[in-house]
Order: structure tokens, then sequence, then C-alpha cells
């Protein structure tokens, strides 16, 4: 074999296959993936996962899959689905994950733009799915599925079972010896090594090209910055259509050489991250937020002794907690003290939330609210924020041990140029750029300036330090009547801080004030309204108390407080608001299916609701169309009451 | 559906239940063949219940013959039933509830461990050996009932839906050949019974367990079971395939009532 072989310097594989191969070749009995069934973690070694990417990728080739064809990843996490996505680069095809909750319409649409002839799917429930569109797409020709449950009565031609699919490798090679050798041997670093349909926030997805130098490139970048090496793992449960997944369970396991480790279900993932404690764990905000929520919940059922020790230390980690870990002084009492805590009450609860041997935390996608991100640092586990979109690898700037700051990004990642533009927007730069977007050679003009820069679509600044902040997207930065910059946004993150507020959306631009839409959550508003006796029978019912109105209200008042603080958004305060009767929902077209809010979609579909919020009046009906999981519809129904908030006069206007 | 319907595996032959002057079921016979899914119906106090105990072996009637896979039985005990192949769940779940979902369908294996009292107190060779078998076994079920987020529950804690689940997953763990199901889709939400009812067909479907059930949501009863047998006031009034007994006119008297 021409490549792989153990002396060769890993810093020269320049695609996923070599390196996949290097590892199998140098390190065959480290573990490369993991995966609970049946109860046991099982696990897979570098040179077993090899093994089964040959078998799979020459049963591919026997089934007629060539240099340049794109294979569909539709499921969960499953060990079979990364390792198709190896097999479909080995032979110099491109696997392009699909969100595996997307309704069967929603996948047409790649299905069509990707000119999908196979597909690698999970189990019957996506068999189904693509069975329900297969007449609307007649370029697909195979289906491979990993889970055979239920499958029994599918006698398609067209449907393989992923054993099978092997076992046809399999003979395949035998037949064929060198046949894949020279598949992987004709690679190039610039081919393009895997396909990420971007969100749709606006317009149709798109399908963002990324080559094996820019993966590999953001990889080891994340790399040297927080010392990721081959020992430990990751628990990979986020969509692997999702770049962040892609990154750190495919390109950075890949890269480095630690293991990836699949949950059993998603349900239980928590459980599976207390049994596995990865040492590298990344998570959106809204993940970190649920488990303290969860914690905080369950420490008010705690024995008083219990809920004492843990409120004082918590007040002992706030205080020096995140000084500790960025290795600033801190005095020799606080010291003890925190030493103390970490035996008695942080060790615990690390260890409850699986995170007892992290050694680096990511989050992003959102923003964190920073007593949330204090909070984590604060019993000791090294959170940090990153920033990147899918045509950049996820990859831009990333916050470096011991110089964090709560409100930024970090400083442009290495081999990373940021710059920006006039109007505020952010530009970036360096090897990790997309190649292009998939047949939209218009689309990749646009976001590409003569100079090689990526337009972000984000406004943001660049401060002393030289550290990144992001303020909102660009393009929904807008001015009130009276001129003063309206950053959604920014204020409905600062809403969103509040654990009982899972959702919002504000409106304000061309407006004289700032009115918002807001989702309770249903867990936290839940368990507040069984402690106060309220009895509610469902997220519409809950959202229409009274109590429920003023414990909101109370909230949106403490933002509009804040928001005073600053000169440039003092008059973004929120002057009514209502709590919208069902919970905003990707399957009714209302997030994206990474849950950020489709902004116009909302504003078009609730425009009644709107013109109440601004036209003054106390109630309004309003009657939803909603889809459910298994495709029935239904409406919901419900007056909704329109709530005044009190604004206060801004800071230094007053001064 | 290949669905292969096979003999007849349980025969009753006149059965009548008393219990002192009450007559629970006078003079009922009816048949079950292997891998169907048989339904029992009726109104409120038909006598249900007490035919799938006599089924069961937990009431023994004064008259008729129950012929099982060509034996005819005298007098039965619920564990010969058990042992026999036999798994049932309750109207009224009937779940350890201090236990954990993991424990509860341990005990389903029961009938089926072969080592001693003292074996298992020890630890010793066997028992141990035994014990990863059936731990394997319930976690086949736990996987194909989707309950692993809850493996470890009590099941006291669980909501209504998922209790059901577990029951049914208890009686699975014995790898019955025969089901009888007691309302299991009774007090549920839609969205329960529609995945009560995945489960029912898929573990007739794929192990070919036959199946007794008794409920009470008509659409559900016709839209799974191959044969429905309809009492009232402990008689037979009904019984054939799903359509013919909807149309069946004392079917409908009993259901509806009758115009006086």
């Amino acid at each position: 074999m021409p490549f792989g072989t153990p002396t060769e310097a890993l810093e020269e594989l320049q695609t996923f296959p070599r390196l996949l191969f290097h590892h199998a070749k140098a390190r065959g009995d480290a573990p490369a993936i993991r995966e609970k069934d049946l109860g046991i973690w099982q696990t897979w070694n570098w040179s077993s996962v090899a093994e089964r990417v040959r078998a799979l990728a020459s049963g591919l080739a026997a089934l007629g899959f060539k240099r340049g064809d794109n294979l569909a990843i539709i499921g969960d996490n499953r060990p079979h689905l990364y390792m198709m996505m190896s097999a479909a680069q080995c032979l110099g095809g491109v696997p392009v994950p699909l969100y595996q909750d997307a309704v069967a319409d929603e996948m047409l649409f790649v299905l069509e733009d990707a000119a999908i002839r196979f597909a690698a799917v999970e189990d019957q429930e996506q068999v189904d799915k693509l069975l329900e569109v297969r007449d609307r797409a007649p370029l697909l020709e195979h289906i491979v599925y990993d889970d055979p449950r239920g499958m029994r009565h599918y006698n398609q031609p067209f449907l393989h079972d992923i054993h099978a699919l092997m076992e046809m490798g399999r003979i395949h090679n035998r037949n064929h010896p060198d046949f894949l050798d020279e598949e992987v041997a004709q690679g190039r670093p610039d081919d393009v090594s895997v396909m990420l349909y971007t969100s749709g926030t606006t317009g149709q997805p798109k399908g963002v090209c990324q080559t094996h130098a820019a993966f590999i490139a953001a990889a080891r970048g994340g790399m040297q910055i927080d010392g990721l090496d081959a020992s430990g793992g990751i628990l990979s449960y986020l969509p692997m259509a999702w770049v962040g997944d892609h990154l750190f369970s495919f390109a950075q396991a890949l890269v480095a050489g630690f293991t990836i480790n699949c949950p059993e279900s998603t349900d239980t993932v928590t459980t599976d991250l207390r049994e596995i404690g990865p040492t590298y764990y990344f998570a959106p905000p809204r993940v970190f937020e649920s488990l303290l929520t969860s914690i905080m919940i369950r420490m008010e059922d705690a024995s008083a002794l219990k809920r004492k020790l843990f409120h004082y230390f918590l007040g002992v980690a706030k205080r020096c907690g995140v000084d500790l870990l960025d290795g600033k002084p801190v005095s020799l009492a606080d010291r003890l003290l925190y030493a103390l805590g970490n035996l008695l009450v942080y060790g615990p609860l690390r260890n409850v939330l699986g995170m007892s041997h992290i050694r680096v935390a990511y989050t992003a996608g959102a923003a964190i609210g920073p007593d949330l991100f204090r909070f984590y640092r604060s019993i000791g586990i090294n959170l940090k924020q990153f920033y990147g979109q899918t045509e950049t690898c996820a990859y831009v700037c990333l916050q470096p041990d011991r110089a964090i700051k709560f409100d930024s990004v970090g400083p442009p990642a290495p081999s990373v140029e940021v710059k920006i533009a006039d109007n505020g927007e952010v530009l970036v730069k360096g090897p990790m750029l997309l190649k292009e977007y998939y047949q939209r050679p218009d689309a990749t003009a646009e976001s590409i300036d003569a100079d090689g820069y990526f337009m972000t679509g984000d406004a943001g600044f660049l401060d002393q330090d030289g550290h990144l902040k992001i303020i909102d997207r660009a393009k929904d930065v807008g001015k009130l009547a009276n001129g003063a910059m309206f950053a959604p946004n920014y204020i409905e993150n600062k809403l969103k801080f509040f654990q009982y507020i899972k959702e919002a959306v504000c409106f304000g631009h061309d407006r004289a004030m700032v009115c918002a839409f807001i989702n309770v959550d249903m867990g936290a508003v839940g368990n507040w309204a069984e402690r106060r006796n309220i009895a509610y029978s469902g997220y519409t019912d809950l959202a229409g108390k009274p109590e429920v109105h003023e414990l909101i209200r109370d909230c949106v008042e403490q933002v509009n407080a804040a928001l005073t603080q600053d000169a440039m958004v003092a008059d973004s305060q929120i002057h009514r608001f209502l709590i919208l009767h069902k919970e905003l929902d990707p399957d009714d077209d209302e997030l994206t299916r990474t849950r950020k809010v489709r902004r116009n979609f909302v504003a078009k579909k609730y425009q009644v609701l709107i013109e109440a919020l601004y036209g003054g009046q106390a109630t309004q009906f309003i009657e939803t169309e909603v889809k459910f999981e298994d495709g029935r519809r239904g409406t919901v129904a419900a007056d909704l009451k329109i709530v005044d908030a009190s604004t206060f006069p801004a800071a230094r206007q007053a001064a | 559906m290949s669905k292969k319907i096979g003999d007849v595996i349980l025969d009753l032959q006149n059965i009548s239940l008393r219990f002192g002057g009450v007559k629970a079921l006078t003079d009922i016979s009816f048949d079950v063949r292997e891998h169907e899914i048989r339904a029992i119906i009726g109104p409120n106090g038909a006598g249900k219940s007490s035919m799938l105990n006599v089924i069961n072996g937990v009431y023994h009637p004064q008259e008729g013959v129950i012929i099982f896979r060509g034996r005819e039985r005298k007098k039965m005990e619920p564990h010969h039933a058990a042992t026999q192949g036999i798994a049932r769940t309750f109207q009224n779940i009937a779940l350890f509830k201090g236990m954990s979902v993991l424990d509860n369908l341990m005990t389903g294996r029961i009938t089926r461990m072969k080592a001693s009292f003292v074996e298992h107190a020890l630890w010793l060779g066997r028992a141990r050996r035994e014990e990863l078998e059936h731990r394997k076994k319930v976690e086949e079920v736990i996987d194909f009932l989707e309950i692993q987020h809850i493996r470890r529950t009590p099941v006291g804690r669980l909501p209504y839906g998922l209790q059901k689940r577990v029951e049914l997953g208890r009686a699975l763990a014995a790898e019955p050949s025969m089901l009888l199901l007691d309302e299991p889709m009774a007090g549920m939400n839609v969205e329960e019974k529609q995945d009560m009812c995945r489960f029912i067909l898929d573990v007739n479907d794929q192990f070919g367990t036959t199946i007794v059930l008794i409920e009470h949501d008509m659409g559900v009863v016709m839209d799974i079971s191959d044969r429905v047998v309809v009492l009232d006031y402990g008689r037979k009034i009904g019984d054939g395939l799903p359509d013919d007994v909807k149309t069946n006119p004392d079917v409908i008297t009993a259901y509806l009532g009758v115009s006086h």
C-alpha cells in the first residue's frame, strides 16, 4: 500500500480515507467507535472500522457508485452511517448528510438538488420516507439500511441490508484486491469531501461543498489550540447533517484519532454521557441551559442540608471559580474553600452531568447567557465558545485558554483572517472556506468577494484585544422609526437567558416601538406552576395563565432595565408582548432544523398578532394549523392576551 | 403481509363458569389458531376478563373442556400456563412499582431460570451464566419496545402509557407462544394507542406469537385482529372476521342497546 504506513507523518495525510487507514495500521487496536447496543457499550477498533469501510466502499462500487457520485446519509448518529461517509469518500464520492427528523417532502429537495442516486439510511422510518417520495425522485437507485427491524416484508430489489452490502463488498474485494487502494490513491486534498446543506433561514437550502483540505485544516487548527489528542473521546449525538458534528465526530476524530461514542437512542443521551464521561463535549447553549435547569429543579427537591451546601459552594464558585480556571490570582482562603467545594459539590455535580473527564467543552450556534457560561466554568468545566458557519467548517474564532471574554467568541483561530466590512459585516478568509455552493455559481460569487473573503452575513466588531464580538445577523439589523439601531437577536438572546423563556421573536424595524412574541419553556414554567398549585392541561393552557403572563412580564422588564445600560440599544426596550399559543416548531416551518427562528415566515404567518400588538388591542383570537410528527394535521386556537411592559428611561440620557 | 395462520392450538368447548349463583360465563365455545390475533370484545361485565382468566388457569370452569395444543386440560394453575408458554398482562397494571423496569422485566424470565435459589443467592457458576443470558434476552425486549431511556427508572415513576408498555415487556420476556392482553390500550391517548398497536402487530409478525386480546376500542379491534369473538352477559353472541362481526345485528344491539 503506497500510503498509510506507520512511518508516514500524520501531518502529511491530506484526505480522510488516508487518515483512516493510517490509524488502522498505526494503532489498529485503539478504540475508534463505540455504540451502546442491548445495554452494553460495543467497541470497534480502528482496524475493524477500516475493514468495514473497505467492505462498504467495495459494496457501493459493486452497486455502481462512482467517483463524483453523492451519497445521502440519513439517520441518527450510528457507527455504520459514519463508516458509510468514509466509504463514499474512499471512492471519491461525496457524502451528503440530511437532517434525520426532516419530513419526506423536505428531503425531496436535497435528493433532487444533489442528484442523489444512493442513500444510506438508519432504519425503516427513513426508508419509508424515501419510498414516499421515490416516484418524485427518479434518480434514486439504491437505498442501504442499517437496522433491519421491521424490514422483513420489504422485498424491493433496490433496498439493501448494510450487512449484505458488506458481504457484497468483501467478495468484490477478493476479486479485485487492488481496486480500493487505487481508488483511495486517486483522492486529492482539494476533492470535495462532504456536502452539508445550509439550514435555509433564507430561501432554499444550498449545498456547501467542503474539501478534505478545508475540514482537515479546521480540525488541525482546533487541535492545536486545545491540545486534542488520540486519548479520550466524544459523545456524538448532534445531527450528522450539522457542520459541528461533522467537524468534531468525523474530521477531528479522524485527524486526532480519538474515539466517538454513539448513544443508544436520542432519549438516553444524558445517561450515556454519564456512562462514557467524554473528554471533549459539544452542545449548543440550549442543552447547557436545560442541564442547568434540571439540576436546579432537582436541587429544590433535595434535603435542606444539601440545598444549603449546594448554594453556599455555588457562591464560592461564583466568586473565584472562573478566576481559578483562568489562572488568575486567588486568595489562599478562597482556594481552600474551593477545594472543599470541589470535593463536596462541584466534583459530584460534574459527575452527575457526565463531565468528570471533560478537558474542553464547546458551545456555539447561538449566544450563550453570561450567567450560564460562568456557571459551568466556575464549577471547573472548561467551557468555551467558538464561532463559525457551515461555509467555514465551523471554524473562524475560538476562545483560547486563559483569555476568555464572556461576550466575545475569541480571536481568529490559526490561519484564519477576519476583517470587518464597512457595513459592519464580518468577513473571513482561510483554508477552511467552502469550495463552492453545489451547482450554484451565482450564490458562490455572491458570498465570496474579489479578495477571497467569505461574507458571513453576521454583524460584529473586533475589540481592542482583537476578539470578535457578534451582534446579530447583518440583514436582521434594522432601524426603529426614530433611526435608532434595532438588533432583534440581541434582545431575543437577552430574553432567552431567562430559564422561563424558550424562544422569543422581536419586531421593531420601521416601527415606533419594539414588541415581542414569547414561547415559554414548558419544563421550567410547568414546574414553576406546579409549585404554585396552578393547574394546566398543556402548552396552550399554561401559556394563557395570568400568573404566567406576570412571570414573563417580570422577565421582560428586567431585560428592559438591562437595555437602558447601553445607549445604542436603549430605544429597543420591549413595550408590548404576547405569549404564543403554540411552540414554534420546525415541522411547521417556523424554525429551521437547527432551531433558529425563521423571522420573516413567522412575521407573515402571525401577521394578525403583530397588528394586534401595534394596534393597541388587549386580546386577539388566533387559530393555527399544526403538523404532528406522524404527518397528521390539527389546529390550535386561543384568545391571546397582549401584555404591556414597563419601560425605563435610558441611563445615559438621564445622567 | 405474509402471515401464516396455523392450526387450532386452543379449543374452548362449552365453557360455563359460576361464582355461587352468578353465572359469569354460559356455554361458550371458541378456538384460537396459531399465529393469529384473536380479540374478545363485549360491553362491561360481559365476562371478557373471566374468559381470559379461564384460559390462564386462574378460574376453573364448572363445565366445559379446554384443549391446549392437543391436550385436554382438567385443572390448571396459572404457573402451569406460564410454563406452557402463555403470558399475560392485566387490566390494572400489576408491576412491582418500586423496582426498576429492568428488574421487572427480569421477573418475566423466572419460569425459565433453572439454577436453584441458593445458587442465585450465592451467585454461583450456573446462576451467573444464566443471569447473563436472561439479561441479554431482556435487553432485546427493551430494544424491541424502545424503552432504553427508562431501563433504570422505578416503574412507579413512569407515566401510565409507559407502564403498560413495560407490562407488555415483562410478558414478552417470558418468550411466550401465546400472549393474553387484558385491555392493553385502556386509558391511553391516541398516540400511545398507535404505538401499542404497532408493538402488538410487530410481536405477532416478528415472533409469530399468538395473541388473545380484550379491548374496548372498536377501531383498534377491527384494525388489528384476525378474528373477533363477542360476549354479552356471559354468552357468546358473535364470532368471526371483524367485518362480519361489525354487521352482526346482535352485536349492534348489545353495543348500542335496544329501543323499547
